[in-house]
Formats: structure tokens, sequence, C-alpha cells
């Protein structure tokens, strides 16, 4: 066993990743749930869908996750070759189509290899409670072929390292086996697992199994993918929010050479999902990806301006400062606040803010799709290929057993990639068009069309006693809805994604109060990279700070009093059920201890530390800042302690707290999506400017060992950065930090 | 027609001249390593090697490169990976892998220059990563300086 990568056969491209001749497929089925469907062979000698042994012994592990670089394609499969007891150098990871079988509930179809999307940091915790049984199934049956072989009892054999052991000694390769292995019926009930010390794989450093097609450049992203005969579309869309067209001249782009039709693509009438295409659009079809550019360029599109045509930033902190001087609706009350901060020694209060902000992923958003009378085919870099076969579905009404969906290799998702509006342009300009169609967006169109993390103004308050306990504490925050026009979604329910009830300091403060207030805001709004919480961990985290300094106690001392012992409080909102104070205190003191907390530092240098919970996960970011008294700030040091239970690959795990931590970094300091006249004024990397390598800090990742389940660990690096940096800003020059991004030290 | 070398062999385009060199190796060489990201140069996702030096494909006028030697990150390897390549994978750096062709001809093209690149060196490198690999892009630089020394020692 060694973690060299394994290169991965690009033969399976834009076909699904079934059995190649001379492959065998070994059987294992019947997960329960979300497998109760599929109770049939899938091919001649494919049994199951996870694992296939090539006479050589090559091990073929099918990724059934979208690949954005949160390291699915690498941790899943490494579930399944633990319990198949596979030799990690001889496996060969394949990435896996989109998968329906039917069912008789509601909607007709079932995931037929299980959750597919990626979204929530849910992947690694949805495989290590079914994919490691795919894998210890698959190991049963080879066990029992090879029992057969030698005449004995499968229960008296062990296997290792890509074989099956014998006790006198003899062993056979699973390759040897696996002939008479797929033959047999799969075990129809869980089979045992192996015990966590035999682990040989997972907890092993393990590099990403794409490693050396990424770095020749043959790795195949959505928009390196085509379509036979497909045309490249570029959409102009309409750059106001709900506007509409109101005429064009497409004489001019139509004389480009190679531009073949310029299209109106309609858009979302009011009221509709924003999931189908997100603008009214004039596309522009042509044979390759410059004649479209150059097509949409030579295009006059005159809009309507619609609804929102006089929102712009300075119109949406108005509404929030107007909506914060009433009351709100109250989604957590614990106590009485009111009568805490009557009787308060002391209150402590401030007002944050928290810019929209785009995902920008580096791939620009694209897909090929071709709609045929009884049939769609779509090749996209997807997170949500569930969501993109409803998507088709819905503009199609083609039976959704019919919609063929390839996932490619992701240029980075965030999030971005949940909505489908960019699958849903090609398949819409596919049915007019009755052509293959490949939709290619640019930078421009990517910052300016994005589901844009929300924006809200935070108002905090504090009630302390005599001796600086904190007895009340209200988060009055005024925000615009992830949740924007999503027909499924009850207007009582929009402050569901902008505060969680059971987040910190909530039991950890007698008398609390959350408090929302509804925004109304144009822009199209949706999930980015730990969605509310990175907005939350940063008022919160921040205001605890204020909260210490204020009262003359120690930032980290006031933490852990705050936290307190380590005990399960439940937790209902996604990433639950329970949050443990007590593990936010001990990543909160392993990043404190390693920066250093409580050393003497220089003038012009400050220490800060956060904490955060984030679905199923525990973070705190330690950082040492200095500053150089003209506006410029550099991060000199930075560390990330995080409790993600068992880590699966702690080379990953390291790599996304890293990313995170970087992410949550370049956010903070340079990133903000303004308004203005109901548009976004933002357009390139050069408005946009995401942290360049200049800024960078190393960070010094530590990793909690746990022998819990595993939670995720796509979004946890990311939500204490920002708090983090902003609390070492405070300590090295007692400017408080209330409104981001932190661009400049000078007001 | 644009008459140029492409990692080591002629090619003649009759086409437009003002397309940008990288949607040409995109969409008529079928060489898809070189990635799209802002278009405006800004990114660095599209860098490729012209007369060696690191340019930004995404900007270049075909008929630009007329008479030139153009490298991509599919010519980069010879008859085994080139340094720059295996210190990558060595390192792990790769998360979702868009930007790292041209982070690699970038770093590529600096060590040509400066085989022991200091963190000023380093620094200079513009090339954006959205993940935030850039902790292990400086690590692999210097894995990569090293394993160039060893080569030319040995």
């Amino acid at each position: 066993m060694n973690s060299a990568p394994s290169v991965v056969s690009r033969r399976g491209f834009l076909k699904t990743s079934a059995t190649t001749a001379g492959g065998l497929m070994l059987a294992w089925h019947q997960l329960p749930a979300v497998f109760a469907a599929n109770s049939e062979r899938s091919g001649p000698a494919a049994l199951g869908y996870f694992v296939r042994i090539e006479p050589d012994g090559t091990t073929v592990i099918g990724a059934r996750g979208c690949e954005i670089g949160q390291g699915v394609k690498t941790s899943l499969p490494m579930l399944i070759a633990e319990e198949l007891d596979a030799d990690w150098s001889k496996v060969r990871v394949e990435q896996m189509s989109y998968g329906l079988v039917p069912s008789n509930e509601a909607p007709g179809v079932a995931a037929k290899y299980g959750p597919q999307g990626a979204g929530g940091s849910t992947s690694v915790s949805d495989g290590w409670s079914d994919l490691r049984q795919a894998g210890a199934r698959a190991r049963a049956m080879l066990v029992r072929a090879a029992a057969e072989r030698w005449q004995t009892d499968a229960a008296t054999l062990t296997t290792g390292n890509g074989h099956v052991l014998h006790p006198d000694g003899r062993s056979l390769s699973y390759g040897a086996v696996a002939g008479a292995a797929v033959l047999l019926a799969p075990p129809t009930a869980d089979v045992a697992l192996k015990k966590p010390a035999d682990y040989r794989i997972i907890g092993r450093p393990t590099r990403t199994v794409d490693a050396e097609e990424i770095v020749t450049g043959r790795a195949r992203y959505g928009l390196d993918a085509t379509l036979p005969g497909a045309l490249v579309a570029v959409v102009e869309r309409c750059p106001y929010f709900s506007g509409g067209l109101a005429s064009y001249d497409a004489s001019a782009a139509r004389a480009v050479p190679g531009v073949r039709d310029v299209v109106v693509l309609p858009g979302p009438a009011p009221g509709d999902a924003l999931s189908a295409n997100l603008a009214t659009g004039v596309a522009v079809i042509a044979d390759d990806t410059w004649a479209a550019l150059k097509g949409r360029r030579a295009l006059k599109v005159e809009w309507t301006h619609g609804p929102y045509a006089e929102e712009s930033s300075a119109s949406l902190d108005a509404q929030c400062t107007k909506l914060l001087a009433g009351q709100g609706r109250r989604v957590r009350e614990d106590g009485n606040f009111d009568r805490a901060r009557a009787a308060a020694a002391r209150v402590v209060e401030a007002r944050y803010r928290v810019p929209y902000v785009s995902h920008c992923p580096l791939e620009p958003q694209n897909a090929c799709a071709h709609v045929q009378a009884d049939k769609v085919t779509i090749v996209a870099p997807l997170q949500s290929p569930g969501g993109a076969s409803r998507v088709a579905h819905q503009l199609t009404g083609i039976d959704r057993l019919k919609i063929d969906i390839t996932m490619t290799r992701v240029g980075g998702g965030f999030g971005r990639r949940l909505s489908n509006d960019f699958v849903a342009e090609a398949v819409l300009l596919s049915k007019l068009t009755r052509k293959p169609i490949k939709v290619v967006w640019t930078r421009e169109d990517d910052l300016r069309h994005d589901f844009y993390r929300p924006f809200g103004h935070h108002h905090m308050i504090a009630t302390l006693d005599q001796q600086g306990t904190v007895t009340g504490w209200a988060h009055r925050l005024a925000s615009a809805s992830k949740h924007h026009r999503r027909p499924e979604i009850k207007p009582d329910e929009l402050w569901m994604p902008e505060i969680y009830p059971d987040d910190f300091p909530a039991r950890c403060v007698p008398n609390l109060r959350y408090e929302w207030f509804a925004v109304d805001s144009g822009m199209a709004r949706g999930s980015w990279r730990a969605p509310a919480h990175t907005a939350n961990a940063f008022v919160v985290e921040s205001f605890i700070d204020e909260i210490a300094h204020a009262s003359e106690q120690d930032p980290l001392a006031l933490r852990l009093a705050l936290l307190g012992p380590a005990r399960e409080l439940p937790y209902e909102q996604h990433g639950g059920p329970t949050f443990n104070p007590g593990r936010l205190a001990e990543v909160l003191k392993r990043a404190a201890t390693a920066i250093g907390w409580g050393r003497p530092v220089a003038s012009g240098r400050g220490l800060g530390l956060a904490s955060h919970f984030t679905f199923g996960g525990y973070a705190a970011h330690a950082m040492e800042v200095s500053v150089d008294g003209a506006g410029g700030y550099r991060i000199e040091r930075c560390v990330c302690a995080v409790d993600v239970g068992r880590a699966i690959n702690p080379l990953g795990l390291e790599a996304q707290m890293m990313g995170g931590t970087i992410d949550g970094i370049s956010t903070a300091r340079n990133l903000e999506i303004t308004i203005e006249g109901g548009r976004v004024r933002e357009s390139n990397f050069d408005s946009y400017p995401l942290l360049g390598p200049r800024d960078a800090p190393d960070v010094e990742v530590i990793i909690v060992p746990s022998e819990r389940d595993p939670a995720g660990a796509g979004e946890i690096g990311l939500p204490t950065a920002a708090p983090a940096l902003a609390n070492a800003l405070y300590a090295a020059t007692s400017k408080r930090v209330r409104s981001l991004p932190i661009r400049s030290l000078q007001a | 027609m644009t008459r140029f070398q492409l990692n080591g062999r002629p090619v003649e385009f009759e086409g437009d001249g003002e397309m940008p060199l990288l949607w040409y190796l995109r969409d008529k060489a079928g060489l898809t390593g070189s990635k799209f990201g802002c278009g405006a140069g800004l990114c660095g996702a599209c860098t490729v090697h012209l007369d060696g030096q690191a340019v930004r494909s995404c900007s270049l006028p075909l008929a630009s490169v007329a008479g030139r030697q153009v490298t991509t990150i599919e010519g980069l390897a010879g008859a085994s990976l080139h340094a720059v390549q295996r210190a990558w994978i060595e390192e792990d750096v790769a998360q979702c892998g868009y930007c790292q062709a041209g982070q690699i001809m970038a770093a590529a093209a600096l060590l040509s220059r400066q085989p022991a690149p200091g963190d000023t060196d380093i620094a200079s490198l513009t090339n954006l990563c959205r993940c935030g690999t850039y902790p292990r892009i400086r690590r692999a630089i210097q894995r990569a300086a090293a394993l160039l020394r060893e080569g030319s020692a040995s």
C-alpha cells in the first residue's frame, strides 16, 4: 500500500462508466432506503455499481459524487476500498454518471447510486453510512468465491491488500476470484464492517486520484466537453433584476462569420423559480466560442429596467436601518431578554454589515445539452445533478429516466452550481434550435448573474452583570433571504436560512433573542459555501471580542466561559442532531495554544481568535497580524484547528482547511458585490479581486484526532477566518471592523 | 494565414487573426488543458509559454504569435513529467484543479529563469486560485526547484 495517486482512465468520458470489455462488475446492491428500488442487474456481468475487479487485479471503484475540488472523488472511493480490503495502489477511480431507477413512490424515480450532489458538506457522512457497506458486500462475495475454490468455510478466511487469505498461508488475488464472485448471489443483508483499529486506507493521507490528469491538462472539465455536432451559445442577459427585453437588432451579429443563429431566451415570469434560467437573454449561436463571443459583441439590445431599477447598495443599507428600528420576527426567545437588559450592569451594542458576495468559481458556468424527441443528454460541471434532471424534465416534459446526465470534473462549486440555470439555458436553447448546444458563460456573465450570498445588517446587544457574566444576548438581523423566489418556500419560512436558532450562543446565555427582518431586494440569492454561517460567525465572534474588551476580560477566557463544559445540546438545523460546546472549546484552545495566545506582541501586531460549529464540524482560527500604519495589513501567522470526527483523508482535510481559510480571508479582505440602478456593478477580477498568492498566508492546520463518525469538511474551514482576522486587527489597532470587506484599515 | 510552432510542431490557421490564442488552442487545436477563467489576462488560468515566457493566451490575438513557439500544458512534459508537474503531484496541490495548468506553466517559466527562487520571486506570480491552494503551490515550486537541481547534478 502506498498513497501514490492512481491514474484514472478517461475512456469512460461522455459515456457511462458501465462495464468495459474484460471488466467484471462485482455484485452488491440493496442498500437500505435509497437503494430499495434497485433489484435488477444492470448488465450481463454487472450486478452492482461501485466495484469492478479486472482480471489483472486492477480494482475499479466508482465515484458517485460531484468533484468540485472538495476531494470526494478520492475520499468516497477510500471508504469503499477500505471495506473491500483493496490494494489502493491497484485502485483506479472512475467518475459515475447520475443514476435514477423507477420507483413506485413520488416522484416516480429513486436514486440509483445514493446521494450524488455536493451541498451542505454531506458527501462523506452519507458515504460513511452506505459506501462502506458497498465495499464490505463486495469483499464478502470475493471471500465466498475463494471459499468455494478452496472447498472450505468462508468464515475461516480473511482478506488483506487485495487478496483472500487462507489460514494455511495460501492466498488468492481478488483478480483471480472475481470471475467466480460475480456469479454469486449478492448478500441481501448488511455484512459486518471492519473495526477501526484495522483500517489501512481510512485515515491515511492520500493524494487526489486525478492528480496526474490535472497536471498534464488531460482532466476534463465541463468547459472541455462537447457533444457531437454541438454549436456554442453565448447569451447576452438582461442586467437588470427582473428586467426584460425591450428590443434587439441582431443583423450585425448574424453577419459575423461563424454565427449560425440568434434567438431569444425567455427569462422567468414573475413568481417563477430561479432554479430555471435566471434572466431573459438573447443567445448568439455559432460554430465556435470566439465567433459566438464576437457575435454577442455585435448585438444591439435594449432592456426594460424592471421593478428594481432604483435598487442600490445604499438603498439596501437605508432599508436595513429602517427595518431594525422596528420589531421583527422573533425566531428564538429564551428567558426574558428585556428584563435582562433592564437589570444589566453593562450593555454592549454594535451594528455589523455583511455584503453580497459572488461564488465566482474559476470555471465559468457552462453546460452541453441535446434535447431529442424522447431523450435528453446533458454533460456539465454540476453540484446538483438531481436538480439538473428536474429542471430538464420541467422544461422538456421528457421522462427523467430518459435524461442522461454526465458529471464532469468541476472547476469549483462553492454553492454556485446548486442552481441549474446554466443547464436550463442549454436545454432551452437545444429545444429551440433542435441542435446540441454548449452554453458558455464569460467571467462577466458569471459575476453579474450569480445567486449571491445574502446581504444583511446585524444589530447585536449583550447585557452583562457586575461580574462581567453575559446575562442577555440579542441578535437582530435584517437580511435578504437566501430563499428568494422559490415557490415552495412560504413567506414565514424566509428567515430559516438566515439565522439558525440552535447556533451558539443559544443555550449558553440564559436570556437570548434571535430576531429577523426581511429585506426586499431584486438580487438573486443562493447558497454560498457555509451559507449563513459565514455572515453569522463573523458577527457573533467579532461581537464576543467586543464584549470581552468592553468588560476587560480576556477574549479566550470569555469564550470558554460562554461555551461551558462538554455536553451534547440538541441542534435541529442542518449539521445536527447535536452540538457539543466542549468540542468547540477544544479546537479553540488548540488554536490559541498554537498561536501563543497571551504572549506579548510587538507594537503594530495583534492576535485574534474565533470558533464556530458548521454542519457537524468544529473549527477555530487563530491569527497574528501586522499593520503598516497606512491602512495596510498582513497576516503573519494563521492557525486552523478542526474537529470533524474521524478524518477519512487527512491530506484532503488539511487541503480543505487551507482552502476554506484562504477563501474566508479573500472574501473578508477584498470582496463585495455592489448594486447601482438595479444591476450589479462588478464585472471581472479587476473589480472583484480574489486574493492572490502574495496576500495568502500559510495555514497551519491542526486536526483533532477523533473516533467519532465523520462530518464533511468542505465548508467548516471558512466561517471563522474573517472574525479571527478582524479580532486580530482590533488587537493591533484598537479599531473594530464592523463592515466587510476590510480593504483598508483607514475609515 | 497564421503560421507558428505549437508544442514543437508547425501549425497554420486560416481563420480570424483576432481570435485569442486560447480559443484557437481549445476550439481548433483540441488542446483543452489551457483554461478560460476571465478572458482579460487577470487570472492566469490560460497561461502558456510563448518563446519560453509565460503569457496569458486569453488576451493574445492569434496573429501576434505568427512565427513564434507556443508551448501548452500538453507539451510541457518530455518522455517523463516535468519536474514542476511531479512536484505538483507530490505536494498534492490541486483541489478543483482548474487553475493548475496555468499555475504550472507560470511556475515552470519562473524556474527556467530563476532556478533557486526566493519568496519574493514566488510572490511575483499572480495566477489566481479560487480554491486557495497557494500554500501548497509555494511548497511545490520549492520542491520542483530541488528536483531540477538534482536532475542537473546527476
